[in-house]
């Protein structure tokens, strides 16, 4: 079996789980700008971590065979501060033709604040301005319902947007549909609690088809399973898809997603 | 048998609650409200029980009260 890990905080793990991924069949691996756990005290930090994404974790993971893309932004648990994400969205252009550059994300909101949405808003602009493509983090749990809704019509509200070119990261049974409604892409985030299980991201492929979808660990510091993507392959396997449906999906769907951006290059 | 197990262990943490004292707990009336999907006939129920536990407003919070999540909506007096 091949497959994408198109979400995945690779910084946070350590060589044995590239080993593991690569092992099960991981082709490539997505990482996406995230919070380290606690704030960061100055823009210097970002830029650092910049620098980590875009030059020393993709020669880590060359070590194992992998190829690593990344995207850039400042997470919405830090965008509370408006000031410092100005300073740090003014860093990202300088980093944006770096080679495994993907997009701007993972972007959105986190509790649903005034200052989280002015810092969406900032970000989708400057994607717009670059042609970036765009990855969308949801917030959780009790937050994640209105966080998708309102973070829905401010990418409506700018008509650069081209929804197919936005993937909104962490659907779950009562956001998947308005994402999908939208024309944007949805991701299925697998983990052990607080978001999807594998029995209920196959339940909303039964319910909802695959197109336009796709499944992640969005493995980090925290619980989360850097091998979800191919435990769900299981489940697939076990409620009868073939295995031509599951590498269409597992591999095909993201990879047809980030081959809008010449930077991404098909996986052999 | 997996469904059998789940069952199980969220009736052990509802006579796990009985047995504890202490102040009431948003979480736990909220919960107590999304229990009742589970005996719902009507299909959706996945559904259902995460927009019970999610905030139903849509106006932007004036500043974000922290980071984390508390697992449902504790109601606009919070």
């Amino acid at each position: 079996m091949r497959y994408i890990e198109p979400h995945g905080h690779m910084v946070s793990r350590v060589t044995d789980d590239y080993v593991n991924m690569v092992t099960a069949g991981c082709a490539a691996v997505c990482e996406p700008a995230f919070w380290a756990g606690f704030d960061r005290s100055s823009p210097d930090g970002f830029f650092d971590y910049f620098k980590q994404l875009t030059e020393y974790e993709p020669k880590r993971a060359a070590k194992f065979g992998l190829p690593h893309y990344c995207w850039l932004c400042i997470n919405p648990k830090e965008s509370e501060d408006v000031r410092l994400a100005e300073e740090v969205i003014a860093l990202i252009p300088q980093f944006l033709n770096a080679p495994g550059v993907l997009g701007i994300g993972e972007i959105g909101l986190n509790k649903n604040s005034r200052n989280e949405l002015k810092v969406l808003e900032m970000h989708i602009d400057l994607a717009a301005r670059h042609d970036q493509l765009i990855l969308v983090h949801t917030p959780h749990l009790e937050d994640k319902w209105k966080g998708t809704k309102l973070i829905l019509d401010a990418l409506k509200n700018d008509r650069r947007v081209k929804p197919e070119r936005v993937i909104v990261d962490h659907v779950e049974e009562h956001t998947v549909k308005l994402v999908l409604d939208a024309g944007h892409w949805g991701g299925m985030t697998l983990y052990p609690e607080s978001k999807c299980t594998a029995a209920r991201a196959i339940d909303i492929l039964d319910t909802m088809g695959t197109d336009r979808l796709w499944m992640n660990s969005a493995c980090d510091w925290g619980v989360s399973v850097p091998l979800a993507v191919p435990y769900a392959a299981l489940e697939m396997r076990k409620r009868g898809y073939t295995p031509g449906q599951i590498d269409q999906f597992v591999f095909g769907n993201p990879a047809r997603f980030m081959s809008q951006t010449a930077k991404f290059k098909m996986p052999e | 048998m997996e469904a059998r197990a789940k069952l199980i262990d969220v009736a052990a943490f509802l006579d796990r609650v009985d047995r504890a004292s202490g102040p009431g707990d948003f979480r736990w009336t909220a919960l107590r409200g999304a229990l009742a999907e589970l005996a719902s006939e009507k299909s959706g129920r996945a559904e259902r029980v995460l927009l019970a536990l999610s905030d139903p407003t849509l106006e932007p919070l004036a500043a974000a009260p922290g980071k984390g999540a508390a697992g449902a909506w504790p109601g606009k007096s919070a």
